[in-house]
């Protein structure tokens, strides 16, 4: 059986921005002790841990209970990378066994979410049968759910009976007015129910579980996908709406629609939001609650570091016959865990002292009303450090700089998503479009870059940087910001550059 | 009179457990739909689950076999303008 499906409603997701909470140690800090245990280790849920940990989707859900108009239950494509999007439908006994050969085999990847294909919580024995037997196997492993929320409050206790701490709801409206343009239809009490009578049923029961959880102390990421003109302005209500009731972190995801998709945001074309409109978007939430801005809408059978894919590596017929020794398996996850955490509190105390020569070097030259932000794009492939060639980076980090602080704005894939095959749109080289991807950046910061990209890059107005390979990446953005200020090119306007669509 | 499922059905289970009669089943390529069980929900429930809940148009036919869910009817999409946007993808 093959099932590919397109839809956003599920996508792992979640974190803090970057330093601009505060200084990178205490980005979390405001936080009890406790949750800042839960989140620790899940990239997901926490920006700084998706630099160090890996997740994973099993796709065991496929049926759904609603219908969104950025989904399309028909869409076959095996190059695509989405939320919704899977090559096969496992059973909860396979997809145990591919849990287990993955922990074994990336010991960095600590959670295993349930996000799809369809709503996992419109699959409630296949969804449950498979923390059921996780949360036995695999006590070392976090699990965590993601539901569009209609069948969420019928649910709730079961979930908390298998230790999930975390839950995302897909929310992208508080007003069945705008919910009517999102949703044609939901399956509620053995009805196909319609138009915004839908909207509001589907509302009431996101936000009646929404407090379910929080009250059982179950940690809540809200994602939103913002649709330009139906939902944008609405996003920063629902922003406020969902923290008050106890919500940890919202992520707005852009909107992703093209005719190819077969949805019906991209058959009547409408369009996905402006890089720019996403930002100011998550800006203006950002007043409200935190929000995640590394979220890379993966696909709900993704397996790895948020942004790579290595579900080929753990397909059916090579996970079949492996015998797992998990006891050896979890040991050997416990000392590269420990690892990962010295290694990330060397660099939490070596990012701070950067903070503190920053702020110094702020008070010796009088502070200019006209010192600019600076974005800067990042080549890395993990580990909060500038470690990869230019040529290799299938997505850029981007950081904003300024005198005060370095926050992470979010990444950028270099080939978005499938647009059909290979011949088809413009003749763009992929340096072309690597260049695209980039407007609006001054720096580009990696291990090392080819003589021929570096020409058209600073002819594109984006200064390549390969001096800093191997430091954190907030230290060496930091240093850039640093170096560009004492150069004087602050004093002047930013280059102009295309602004880029999303 | 019985319901049917065709080509198109993406086998996504959303059906099976809905079925009062317990007349669908897995198959390949796609669902299959049991005409000996199937009672097209009468009795039980004031619309058939199957057709209900089933998010492909044009997969689920009903016992005269005109399609439950025409083109259009779930999607929003005028059938008009998809046949019009897959020409446009066809002709790139």
């Amino acid at each position: 059986m093959a099932l590919t499906i397109v839809s956003q409603s599920g996508g792992a997701a979640g974190g803090c921005a970057s330093s601009g909470c505060g200084s990178s140690t205490d980005r979390l800090a405001h936080l009890p002790e406790a949750i800042r245990a839960k989140v620790n280790n899940h990239p997901c849920f926490s920006e700084d841990a998706h630099h160090h940990y890996a997740r994973m989707h099993v796709a065991v859900a496929p049926a759904c209970n609603i219908q969104c108009h950025y989904c399309n239950r028909k869409y076959d494509c095996s190059n695509e990378s989405r939320p919704g999007v899977v090559s096969e439908v496992l059973t909860p006994d396979q997809a145990v066994k591919k849990v287990m050969a993955v922990a074994a085999t990336i010991p960095q990847m600590t959670v295993l979410g349930i996000a799809g294909p369809g709503d996992p919580l419109a699959n409630p024995e296949r969804t449950l049968e498979t923390f059921r037997q996780l949360s036995a196997k695999a006590p070392d492993i976090k699990l965590c759910v993601s539901t569009n929320g209609l069948a969420l409050p019928a649910v709730v206790d079961e979930l908390c009976q298998h230790n999930i701490e975390h839950v995302t709801i897909t929310i992208n409206c508080v007003d069945p007015d705008v919910g009517a343009k999102i949703y044609p239809w939901i399956f509620w009490n053995n009805r196909r129910i319609k138009g915004r009578k839908a909207a509001e049923i589907l509302i009431e029961q996101q936000q009646k579980g929404l407090e379910m959880l929080v009250a059982r102390g179950v940690l809540v990421k809200v994602n939103s996908v913002l649709i330009p003109g139906v939902n944008d302005e609405h996003l920063k209500e629902v922003s406020r709406v969902v923290k008050a009731k106890g919500a940890f972190l919202h992520n707005v995801m852009p909107l992703i629609a093209e005719a190819e998709h077969g949805t019906f945001y991209g058959i009547m074309g409408q369009r996905g939001p402006t890089t720019d409109e996403l930002q100011r978007l998550q800006d203006a939430c950002a007043g409200d609650m935190a929000m995640m801005r590394h979220c890379r809408q993966c696909r709900a059978d993704a397996v790895g570091m948020l942004g790579e894919d290595r579900g080929h590596e753990f397909t059916l017929d090579r996970i079949e016959h492996l015998e797992i020794d998990y006891a050896a398996a979890m040991a050997r996850r416990a000392e590269v865990h420990a690892a990962i955490e010295a290694n990330r509190a060397a660099q939490r105390r070596q990012s701070g002292e950067a903070f503190v020569s920053l702020a110094s070097l702020t008070r010796r030259l009088p502070a200019k009303p006209e010192s600019r932000p600076v974005l800067m794009a990042v080549a890395s492939t993990g580990g909060g450090v500038v470690n990869q060639h230019f040529g290799h980076a299938r997505e850029f980090l981007i950081y904003e700089a300024t005198a005060q602080d370095v926050r992470f704005i979010g990444a950028r894939k270099v080939d978005l998503y499938c647009t059909g095959d290979e011949t088809c749109g413009e003749a763009e080289t992929s340096l072309q479009k690597t260049i695209r991807t980039l407007a609006g950046c001054e720096v580009v910061l990696c291990a090392r870059i080819g003589y021929e990209p570096w020409g058209q890059l600073e002819a594109a107005g984006i200064l390549p940087n390969g001096e800093h390979a191997l430091e954190p990446i907030e230290e060496a953005v930091t240093a850039v910001y640093r170096e560009m200020q004492e150069s004087g090119r602050l004093d002047q306007s930013a280059p102009a550059q295309q602004r880029l669509s999303a | 009179m019985a319901f049917k499922i065709i080509e198109g059905c993406v086998n996504c289970w959303a059906c099976e457990p809905l079925c009062p009669s317990q007349a669908i089943t897995a198959g390949t390529p796609h669902f299959v739909i049991d005409a000996k069980k199937c009672t097209e929900c009468d009795g039980a429930f004031a619309e058939p689950q199957c057709a209900s809940i089933c998010p492909v148009e044009g997969v689920i036919l009903d016992g005269l076999g005109v399609p439950v869910n025409p083109p259009g009817s779930l999607t929003g999409i005028p059938p008009e303008r998809m046949a019009a946007a897959m020409a446009e993808i066809r002709a790139r």
